[in-house]
């Protein structure tokens, strides 16, 4: 793929390594332009994962798994309101640092990293092609996890919660693909990779937990039913443009060996 | 030649003695007792300012990180490193300290309603996997570099974290004692010198630990220089610290 992409490169392409500074200052960008690369790595992601099945079915899985777990951990049939809210959000959380701890090991294990950096493309792509596949992952898992949770564990109907929801999901989804992506990254080329990358990911979640939580609860009925507050929205927003920025800037720093 | 890492560290470390002694004059001697927790209030004047120190510390291992990230200057990383290394430490002492005043004032341990304290756990939380995530690293240049894209995550992320953290609180407690500005006059002073004091504290003893690092990494390129050119360090073992390779720089991490 990577290949098929280079061919149309330019010289910028082969500048040495080491030399960033001096090719963004002389501009003479790669010639492939970043949206194809990034359809390019894109397609090549889920077409991976449309022939391994390797990570969301992994996800819906894990999410179905732990509400069973919670039901017999808090010995509840039906939650709502905080409890609700909070459960959704651990099982997403957990469900998320599955797929990112996947997400990279197919290209640091078989030269994936390698036959990338030998393309005349910008590296940044990369982080963008994973940080949506990552969201796809997340979006697909969440239709089957949500309704799951709503026939499992929900005590008011899901129905009229859905339209907020969505939206709230979304806003989470946002952020955990890019520290996610960016984590993924990091966490796969260290020695205790599926050790490091949660402990690494989880405190930086939190915000998006509290956001999130704090969204859907009113959602769910609870003591204070009705829309979700600005502010969380706001939080989550705030979060997912931070950390999307910072993702992406850095991103290429991780790519250079 | 070399760079003199010392210098500056007696002016530096007499000018922490005798700011702290004076803080801790004034915490005993001057700033009157509260009202409400009496003598038990003074250990906000040690709390506080390392809390304050600390993560100014890690916002500022941060930007040392970019620092290196842009230069690939491995000094940066070290400077980085040591900043978030003596934050830890202070930060140890933050938690240490802010449990004792909650047990004292809240008859607790620890309280999840007081936002600032939630949110220092979770950036401590952040910040632990640093050195586990370095030590995870073998080849020195990629630790260098993925510990300062950590660094710089991690400082962005203490301001959003603050942010969160306050706002789910924030309507259900006001806060009393939130800034110097509702302190009164003696409190607020005898307060600045303690801050003062703790942030000349952090700064010696980060002196001291990149002093000793470079006096180190020197000792050992002298010895390697005595045991002959083209020997390679045998007591290169595995390190979650950076690796200075000063006067004699060894090519890119080629020994692993």
């Amino acid at each position: 793929m990577s290949a098929s992409a280079g061919a149309t490169g330019t010289a910028a392409g082969a500048t040495p390594r080491g030399t960033e500074l001096q090719r963004a200052a002389n501009a003479p960008r790669p010639q492939v332009p970043v949206l194809r690369t990034v359809g390019a790595l894109m397609r090549k992601e889920l077409l991976v994962e449309l022939r391994t099945l390797e990570s969301v079915p992994a996800m819906s899985l894990f999410s179905l798994t732990t509400f069973v777990v919670f039901h017999f951990a808090l010995n509840r049939n039906v939650v709502e309101g905080d409890l609700a809210a909070g459960i959704l959000w651990v099982t997403l959380l957990f469900a998320a640092l599955l797929g990112m701890n996947r997400l990279f090991v197919a290209d640091a294990d078989q030269g994936g990293f390698d036959a990338f950096l030998l393309a005349p493309v910008d590296r940044s792509a990369m982080m963008l092609a994973k940080a949506l596949t990552l969201l796809a992952y997340l979006v697909v898992f969440e239709l089957v996890a949500v309704p799951a949770f709503g026939l499992l564990l929900l005590g008011p109907s899901l129905g009229h919660a859905l339209p907020d929801l969505i939206g709230v999901l979304l806003l989470g989804d946002v952020g955990v693909a890019a520290i996610g992506t960016l984590v993924g990254a990091i966490a796969v080329r260290t020695r205790a990779r599926d050790l490091l990358g949660p402990l690494l990911a989880l405190p930086l979640f939190v915000p998006l937990v509290i956001g999130g939580a704090r969204a859907s609860s009113p959602l769910f009925g609870g003591g204070h039913a009705g829309a979700p507050a600005a502010r969380w929205l706001l939080t989550m927003g705030l979060y997912d443009l931070v950390f999307g920025l910072i993702a992406y800037a850095l991103f290429e720093f991780l790519l250079e060996d | 030649m070399h760079p003199m890492y010392g210098k500056g560290l007696r002016v530096l470390s007499i000018a922490t003695v005798a700011t702290m002694s004076v803080g801790l004059a004034l915490v005993f001697f001057y700033a009157p007792l509260e009202e409400e927790q009496g003598f038990l209030q003074k250990i906000f004047y040690v709390h506080v300012p390392l809390a304050i120190v600390s993560l100014a510390g890690f916002i500022v291992g941060g930007l040392f990180a970019i620092a290196h990230l842009r230069t690939r200057d491995q000094r940066w990383d070290m400077r980085s490193y040591v900043a978030i290394h003596m934050s830890l430490i202070f930060g140890v002492g933050t938690l240490i300290t802010g449990s004792i005043w909650a047990k004292g004032s809240w008859g607790h341990w620890w309280v999840w309603d007081e936002p600032t304290l939630v949110s220092y756990l979770i950036v401590f939380l952040l910040y632990v996997t640093y050195q586990p995530l370095r030590f995870a690293i073998e080849d020195p240049e990629r630790q260098a570099r993925y510990a300062s894209v950590f660094a710089i995550t991690a400082g962005a992320f203490v301001p959003l974290n603050f942010i969160a953290v306050r706002l789910s609180t924030a309507y259900v407690h006001p806060r009393v004692l939130g800034s110097t500005s509702n302190l009164p006059g003696p409190m607020a002073l005898t307060f600045l010198v303690c801050l003062a004091a703790i942030a000349l504290l952090y700064t010696t003893l980060c002196k001291y630990e990149l002093t000793a690092k470079h006096a180190r990494a020197q000792v050992r390129a002298l010895r390697r220089q005595l045991s002959g050119e083209r020997e390679r360090a045998p007591e290169r073992t595995r390190t979650a610290a950076p690796r200075l390779t000063a006067p004699h720089p060894s090519v890119g991490g080629g020994h692993s």
